[in-house]
């Protein structure tokens, strides 16, 4: 049987989208775990946001990284729907998607885009000054201006300290993260190619827990400083 | 019930280049015993009778295995009955007065030709691009039982190999998704000993000529298996991936 196969198949790029998929989740679990430790203590969460920001394999490494896995992802998932819209030109006077699949299968590119909007806001509110500080006015040292402290736990607090809209903002896109992996988790086990008996029923409630537990979490800090400062 | 009245809102389209329009009907005197396929034939009887244009739609074994009839009926494949096909679905599942939504299985590639039919070619180049196997027929074949299968795999092809080509998955994914027959069909080869001699091209040629034909991408919504009439399973899209990658990578 000879090829017919030029470049990617949809196949193809669809794994893609499941393995920056994987890795965003991964970050997700990760940026977690730091965030956690702020509500514990200011000075852990200190040391470790000091070390993520300035380490060479996470700068240099992991954050390229993770900086392709979130436009391959975004782009390709709108590039995606876009394919999948041509795919039917006459829509169906009658069409009941909720008789056989969850909202969620149907509407991630709706979940997708409000955290897509979110990560502007979040890039506009950490990861830009971030960078400005460090790698344009070239301060590595971490310390808060003029002090012997370091900067980050002050930097997060501030950002959440009597801001209402934002911690609103804050929890509605971390709703729609949740229902963007309620079907995500276990739909990227589909795509690279895993389906057991026995283990996919697992991996679906895994995908659940993971998927309201992570943002939960993300909200429970921001709720936290929000109200105790 | 014996006497049913129901409203009809049917796609009708002279030709592939015809634009086409919903148009309404009434249908009266249908029993809750004919099956979706003679309510169009009392439907029929009666235009012809009014010397209007009959409804064209396919049918042929009208028992649910030759996967012919289609139809997307009330926002649903096959309408709303799970694991069944148009011919086997029956007018006791509606009630009278209903109104009932009537459209062809809408794909890029599986243009209308005439009313209710498309065509479902691209699903047989599909097959022409992978789904067979290079068997020697020059008589001397060997005793079937000769092969050992392990029982499972044998029970996981038979499974696959229920697939009839009606094209209900691709009729009801939200992406006109052709995933769920190619998997089908690259499963009941994948799990025998007779499809191995293909199998590292089988997966890559069939996904390229779906690819070809203008199919959407898969999302794994799952509602291909959900409206498929003989229930074949999300697995095996996971094994056309499957088979899919390892080919590639190796
Ligand atoms: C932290 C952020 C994100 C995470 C953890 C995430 C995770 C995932 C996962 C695990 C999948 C399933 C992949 C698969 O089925 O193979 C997925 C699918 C998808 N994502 Fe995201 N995603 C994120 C952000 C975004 C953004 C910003 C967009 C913007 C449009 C987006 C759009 C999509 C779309 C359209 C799909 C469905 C495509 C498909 O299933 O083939 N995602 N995402
Ligand atoms: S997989 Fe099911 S729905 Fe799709 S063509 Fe085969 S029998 Fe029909
Ligand atoms: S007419 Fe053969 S399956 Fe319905």
């Amino acid at each position: 049987m000879a090829s017919k196969v030029q470049g990617l198949t949809s196949i193809g790029r669809k794994v893609i989208m499941a393995l920056t998929g994987f890795f965003l989740m991964f970050f997700l679990l990760q940026h977690l775990s730091i965030n956690m430790m702020s509500v514990v203590s200011a000075e852990l969460f200190n040391e470790v946001s000091h070390f993520m920001g300035t380490n060479p394999i996470v700068q240099g490494l992991l954050q390229p990284i993770l900086i392709f896995s979130v436009v391959f992802h975004f782009v390709w998932g709108m590039y995606l729907e876009y394919q999948n819209n041509q795919a039917r030109e006459i829509k169906y006077a009658m069409y009941k998607g909720s008789a056989n699949a969850s909202w969620m299968s149907r509407n991630m590119i709706i979940s997708g885009l409000a955290v897509l909007a979110f990560l502007a806001l979040h890039f506009y509110d950490f990861w830009i000054p971030e960078m400005n500080v460090k790698y344009i006015q070239g301060d590595m040292s971490g310390m808060l201006s003029g002090t012997e402290e370091y900067r980050y736990y002050e930097e997060l607090v501030h950002k959440f300290k009597g801001q209402p809209i934002r911690v609103v903002l804050y929890i509605i896109s971390f709703v729609m993260l949740s229902l963007h992996l309620l079907h995500g988790f276990q739909s990227s086990f589909q795509s690279v190619g895993y389906n057991s008996t026995k283990y996919t029923p697992i991996i679906k409630i895994a995908g659940n827990i993971f998927a309201i537990a992570i943002p939960a979490g993300f909200v429970l800090v921001a709720l936290v400083h929000f109200l105790s400062h | 019930m014996d006497n049913m009245n129901l409203t009809l809102k049917i796609w009708r389209q002279k030709n592939a280049q015809d634009k086409g329009k919903m148009t309404d009907y009434n249908v009266t005197g249908i029993s809750e015993h004919m099956s979706f396929l003679e309510m169009m034939d009392v439907l029929n009887e009666q235009l012809i009778n009014s010397g209007d244009e009959p409804v064209a739609f396919d049918h042929d074994c009208r028992e649910g295995i030759c996967g012919s009839c289609s139809m997307f009926i009330n926002g649903e494949a096959h309408g709303p009955v799970k694991g069944t096909t148009t011919c086997q679905l029956h007018m006791r599942s509606f009630s009278d007065g209903d109104t009932i939504y009537i459209e062809p299985f809408r794909a890029k590639a599986f243009p209308v030709i005439k009313d209710l039919i498309v065509d479902r070619s691209a699903f047989d180049r599909i097959q022409h691009a992978g789904g067979y196997i290079s068997i020697n027929t020059s008589g001397n074949t060997q005793d079937a039982n000769a092969t050992p299968i392990p029982k499972e795999n044998a029970d996981l092809a038979m499974d696959a190999a229920m697939c009839i080509g009606c094209g209900a998955c691709v009729a009801t994914c939200k992406n006109s998704s052709a995933m769920l027959f190619v998997g089908a069909k690259v499963s009941q080869y994948a799990l025998l000993p007779q499809g191995q001699v293909e199998s590292k091209m089988r997966a890559q040629n069939m996904v390229a000529q779906m690819d070809a034909e203008g199919f959407g991408n898969c999302t794994n919504t799952g509602a291909c298996m959900v409206e498929c009439p003989k229930g074949i399973d999300l697995s095996n899209i996971a094994r056309l991936n499957r088979e899919l990658l390892s080919g590639s990578l190796t």
